[in-house]
């Protein structure tokens, strides 16, 4: 059953209805993303489920129960919810933000104690390390690790995720999201995630809503859209995915390749070393996801970490939208393997190879999610 | 050294008879201060329409002259110590109220969204996020009221309140400095010792996890 809405509708005082008749089901187990443009009324939909917004007509209901048959508070400690700012309390350590909920529900401390050691193991932060942090000691990816696992904290059939990945650097994105897709593999939980990022909705979505004014577009599989979209909207919406790579081919953004990355390690200031699609080249990147420094990766993996030479300060990378010629040329001449590619806060987003020209050019590259 | 024995010697019983009485009216203005003004520091959180007015009525009172507002009082409440906890109270509240409503409204609202999110109730908010996170704010503001109190309690000795003020106009009215600094010398001392400590019991409430270093 899952969550249902049928004909909800929500205004506000003196406004067109932030969301206007809206039926959906959204079946137990299934991650569905709600997409739209700001104002779509995307987030509101999402506040409707735990009640921080009520509808001003309609019915939702969890596992076929109306909603506003529970009382508010306990319907919402029921509900996992993580939103983009983190909304980890600053004042509390990573350990008691995930005992949060359990504690209001007054579970005994072993039982909490284990679960915050299950949940931190669950996405590789070992407990001695980070448990009694602060959140501000931690980088923005690790934080909004820690948010989703508060959500996750007394194990709710219902997560709701209001753009919980929205402010971090691309690195930490792609691999929030994996770890996102990894943790749902396993647990199988029904989950609602608003975003704005149609990258992220194709790679995460189960089935992806379209939403915009307050009205549901469309909702199917990400295949199904791409294949059938119902309107000259969504097929702007999704339009990198579904126009062939008939431009020309101008930009370095457009031979990039950007996923299969590898952590290689985690730093103590929050940054990391990381390796992309096998390119021989490892990145440190600092906890904002800015590339700091390159050096040729070593072939044993994490052995002999000392004896990697890191390339002094003025780093070879080129920018996503420079001219892709130039590379192009040193590429073919085998001046270098491969380039790393940054945005314009120097943030690296991808890495350019001999390799991903290929792929772009045999016209296989953006369409695999 | 010898001159401060001597003065210790002929005023150390007065002083230390006087101190009683100024702190009595120190403490107990500012306890009745902070059991009103933080209250409604809070009240006004929720009611942010009724902040304005509110702060500006108190606020007003806080610009009349302390000599002004204790002869005022003086035909409804007469004199002594009661009509001075009053007035002295009244004067406490500014501080302590402005505090408190910044210091709740100045947290994140994403951070009360996320809270409520999880199903705390307004209660739980209130005492679990708002008051530790504002608590640095509200101390400040009661270190600041009882900074204020200890110099205005003197002015108390006009309506016969007692305390230090007493030795300061009696030697103004005798022309006597000495007995003037054993009234003045100890207030000012006073005051100081009292924002020393206060203003460590605000480290204490700042919360660590706001103190330590920033990853990255």
């Amino acid at each position: 059953m899952g969550v249902k809405f049928e004909h909800v509708t929500k205004m506000y005082p003196g406004g067109r209805p932030a969301v206007n008749d809206l039926s959906l089901t959204v079946p137990t187990g299934e991650l569905l993303v709600l997409i739209g443009p700001s104002g779509c009324g995307k987030t509101t939909t999402l506040r409707m489920i735990n009640r921080l917004e009520e509808p001003s007509s309609g019915v939702i209901s969890i596992e076929g129960r109306d909603i506003r048959s529970y009382d508010p508070i306990q319907l919402r400690r029921g509900i996992g919810y993580t939103i983009q700012q983190t909304g980890l309390l600053p004042h509390m350590t990573v350990e008691q933000n995930i005992e949060l909920v359990p504690k209001l529900l007054k579970w005994d401390a072993n039982k909490r104690h284990e679960r915050t050691h299950e949940l931190l193991e669950l996405v590789g932060m070992s407990y001695e390390t980070y448990a009694h942090r602060y959140p501000r000691q931690l980088s923005g990816g690790q934080q909004q690790r820690v948010g989703v696992l508060r959500s996750l904290a007394t194990d709710p059939p219902v997560i709701l995720m209001d753009e919980p990945f929205g402010a971090l650097d691309p690195i930490s994105r792609e691999v929030l999201q994996n770890e996102l897709k990894r943790l749902q593999a396993r647990l199988q939980k029904t989950i609602i995630f608003v975003t704005h990022d149609i990258d992220e909705a194709m790679r995460l979505g189960d089935r992806v809503a379209i939403m915009r004014d307050g009205i549901l577009l469309q909702v199917g599989t990400p295949d199904e859209l791409l294949r059938t979209p119902k309107e000259e909207f969504i097929a702007r919406f999704l339009g990198r995915y579904i126009v062939p790579h008939t431009a020309p081919l101008e930009s370095i953004g457009q031979f990039m390749q950007t996923n299969m990355i590898a952590i290689q390690r985690e730093l103590a200031d929050g940054g990391r070393i990381v390796q992309i699609a096998e390119t021989p080249l490892w990145f440190w990147l600092d906890g904002e996801g800015v590339l700091k420094r390159v050096a040729p990766a070593l072939a044993d993996g994490g052995n002999g970490w000392n004896s990697v030479e890191w390339a002094e300060e003025d780093i070879d990378c080129v920018g996503e939208r420079d001219s892709a010629e130039d590379v192009l040329r040193r590429l073919a001449d085998g001046e270098t393997e491969a380039l790393p590619v940054v945005d314009d806060r120097h943030r690296l987003i991808g890495v350019v190879s001999r390799r991903s020209v290929l792929k772009t050019l045999s016209n296989t590259g953006r369409v695999e999610v | 050294m010898n001159v401060l024995a001597d003065f210790w010697n002929n005023y150390g019983g007065q002083i230390m008879d006087a101190l009683g009485p100024h702190l009595f009216l120190t403490f107990v203005s500012l306890a009745l201060g902070i059991i009103v003004a933080v209250p409604l520091g809070i009240f006004l959180t929720r009611n942010p329409r009724l902040a304005s007015p509110i702060i500006a009525v108190v606020s007003i009172f806080q610009t009349i002259p302390s000599l002004v507002f204790f002869a005022l009082i003086l035909p409804f409440l007469g004199i002594g110590t009661q009509p001075a906890l009053v007035v002295l109270f009244v004067y406490s509240l500014l501080p302590i109220l402005r505090n408190t409503y910044i210091g709740v409204r100045s947290i994140d609202p994403a951070l009360i969204d996320a809270s409520r999110g999880q199903g705390m109730t307004s209660w739980e908010i209130l005492y679990m996020v708002e008051l530790p996170l504002s608590a640095p704010l509200i101390v400040a503001g009661i270190r600041l009221a009882a900074i204020y109190l200890v110099s205005w309690a003197t002015i108390a000795a006009l309506i016969g309140a007692g305390g230090l003020g007493d030795l300061i106009f009696s030697g103004i009215d005798n022309y006597d400095t000495n007995l003037l600094l054993a009234g003045a010398v100890p207030t000012a001392l006073l005051a100081l010792l009292i924002g020393f400590l206060l203003g460590m019991v605000r480290r204490l409430v700042t919360p660590r996890g706001l103190k330590v270093g920033v990853a990255r």
